[in-house]
């Protein structure tokens, strides 16, 4: 397996290219200046304390005022709203979000490879239509996307949530997968052409290692936007279909407010997101600026 | 649309034999087509459906009477004062929120650029606004914080008052007396962070050696910043208020959650009013023509990002 060593050295030589090792060159930020920028970030995260807090007390400790810093920690709110009422819109919410992810990568990862490693002509003019989707306003297409789904029975489905995340999440994955299969290096390709590696070989042992990560950024972010869409998901479900943001929208009034529950709601519906936002944070940039910006 | 600006042209392709050539072409066709025939199907049919839809007269409410009308549709919605007001609303709310927060971002983005103590931590932190469900902030926002009985704002003054020894503070009702600024608030707390990671991208981007030589040269920080760094950050800069226009622009969420519009309808935005338009006053036809002059302003925004989006791309094929 001559090709072997020849790719791997490539590769290596690749990563050195990415990841130059100027890390020690960085400037530090002066104490006072530190102090600064923990005070900004401690004043952006104290709503999110604030809601994570408020969520493991009692309502009665919640609703004081000034607010009770200081009151027993306890997880009723959380077992109150998973042993009853929640559970099914989670459920809806995982399988719009997962099921959509899916699909929207069985449909980018093929879309991406004939828009970077194997170009077909006036590539660019094709991934700017996909961008030019994503700039029509969703309230523009509320309208028919309702009629239609009226009229062939799909209302309060889950499936049409899938479809609609599907197309909303595709533009997105595509700019996103191009760019991370654009960085798959030509010297590679024509390695294992040379060599004679038919194209699944060279997809399975060459592109497919690089593309990982891409692919794995491009699920958590389409998996977010799905996650915590709401228009469609308010307008086009009812009992049976509605996710996560619709059960949320039971706490818009302030009748019966309880904000304890509201809060441990908030909590649970944003976790999912904040976790693999946390996780992937590097690559959350690039997928937010559809893969302009590295 | 994609004829909107000029894109850079393709590299030749490699020359090839004139027999295989057509296959060729078609085998590197055929992975595109699935998503291209589906996001046509899903994207651009329902608009063609909008426009359809906008030239009629069409109220569900009075089934028997749904005609054709032209573009009387199109007249309602520039005369109509609701909606030339959602048109005022929409503009305030959009720009405020992105220049507040591409400001805010900047800043974040220099602190965070440079090593500190807990850098990592802090940067983590910071995102997570973005990431918490923006129905869920909405509502974080509305009843935890704007509050006017146990709201964290009306609690915290009222600890400053006791703290100084008078009996409690003013109780203010935040979303009454100030819905604009209370829908603002929230969502510049949403996308801050989401320009500080453009912007941080930029500054990362942005090559050591230079700000050296600068350094060694005698330029003062603020020289260094106002020089190098701000015209290197102007490509990311752009595309941060670009792309957050576009998002913001269709924001719904805030506006459905924190005021549902109000008071009256000082905060009603565009797809707040449009889907009024559709789900409360039933006039399909002055929604659909509401949205696509919705479209047409998108687009024009849409043209301008698309420009900066190219630049971006030049710069990568030239490396």
């Amino acid at each position: 397996m001559s090709d072997q060593g020849a790719t791997g050295t490539v590769i290596q030589r690749f990563r050195a290219r990415r990841h130059p090792a100027d890390h020690g060159k960085e400037l530090r930020l002066s104490p006072m200046w530190t102090f600064v920028a923990w005070l900004a970030t401690l004043a952006f995260f104290a709503p999110v304390a604030w809601m994570a807090l408020t969520s493991f007390h009692q309502e009665a400790d919640a609703a004081t005022n000034p607010p009770s810093l200081l009151a027993p920690l306890t997880l009723d709110q959380y077992s109150l709203l998973l042993g009853r009422d929640v559970t099914p819109f989670l459920i809806n919410s995982a399988t719009a979000s997962i099921v959509s992810t899916l699909l929207v990568l069985l449909l980018a990862v093929p879309t991406a490879y004939a828009l970077s490693i194997k170009p077909v002509e006036k590539w660019t003019d094709v991934m700017f239509f996909f961008l030019s989707t994503k700039f029509l306003p969703a309230i523009a297409a509320l309208l028919p996307v309702y009629l239609i789904v009226k009229d062939i029975g799909m209302l309060d489905n889950v499936w049409t949530l899938v479809v609609l995340y599907t197309a909303m999440n595709l533009p997105i994955a595509v700019w996103l997968m191009r760019s991370f299969l654009a960085e798959v290096p030509r010297e590679i390709l024509e390695a294992g052409e040379v060599d004679g590696a038919r194209l699944p070989t060279v997809l399975l042992r060459v592109v497919a290692p690089v593309a990982m990560p891409g692919i794995a950024a491009t699920s958590l972010i389409c998996f977010i936007f799905s996650w915590n869409e709401f228009m469609f998901a308010v307008n086009l479900t009812a009992t049976r279909a509605s996710t996560a943001p619709v059960f949320l929208v039971g706490f818009i009034t302030n009748e019966g407010l309880f904000l304890a529950r509201l809060c441990a709601a908030a909590m649970l519906v944003s976790l999912p997101v904040l976790i693999a936002g946390f996780a992937a944070q590097d690559k959350l940039v690039r997928g937010l600026s559809l893969g302009a910006v590295k | 649309m994609t004829t909107l600006i000029d894109t850079p042209k393709p590299a030749p392709p490699p020359a090839r034999p004139r027999t295989s050539a057509g296959i060729e072409k078609w085998r590197r066709r055929v992975p595109l087509l699935p998503a291209l025939i589906f996001t046509i199907a899903v994207t651009q049919l329902p608009f063609v459906a909008t426009l359809a839809i906008s030239t009629f007269q069409w109220n569900i409410l009075q089934p028997g009477e749904r005609h054709f009308t032209g573009l009387s549709n199109y007249a309602f919605v520039f005369t109509d004062e609701r909606l030339r007001a959602a048109v005022l609303n929409t503009i305030v709310l959009t720009a405020s929120v992105v220049l507040i927060s591409v400001l805010l971002g900047l800043g974040l983005a220099l602190l965070l650029d440079r090593r500190f103590a807990g850098r990592g931590l802090a940067r983590t932190l910071l995102i997570a606004p973005f990431l918490v469900m923006p129905v869920a902030s909405a509502l974080l926002w509305k009843h935890a914080i704007y509050n006017p009985d146990y709201g964290l704002l009306n609690g915290t003054l009222n600890a400053v008052y006791r703290f100084f020894g008078a009996a409690n503070g003013p109780t203010v009702d935040w979303v009454s007396s100030f819905p604009m600024p209370a829908v603002v608030l929230s969502l510049v707390w949403q996308w801050t962070p989401f320009m500080m990671l453009i912007l941080l991208a930029g500054l990362q981007a942005q090559p050591h050696d230079v700000l050296e030589a600068a350094g060694v040269d005698g330029a003062t920080p603020l020289e260094t910043f106002r020089f190098i760094t701000l015209p290197h950050l102007r490509r990311y800069i752009e595309l941060g208020i670009l792309l957050g226009t576009i998002y913001v622009v269709q924001t719904f969420d805030a506006v459905f959650t924190i005021t549902q519009g109000g008071p009256g309808s000082e905060t009603t935005n565009l797809p707040y009013e449009i889907y009024l338009t559709m789900f409360r006053k039933y006039e399909y036809g002055e929604a659909a023509a509401a949205g696509v002059v919705v479209v047409i302003g998108s687009i024009i925004i849409a043209t301008f990002a698309l420009r900066t989006i190219a630049s971006l791309f030049r710069e990568e094929a030239s490396r």
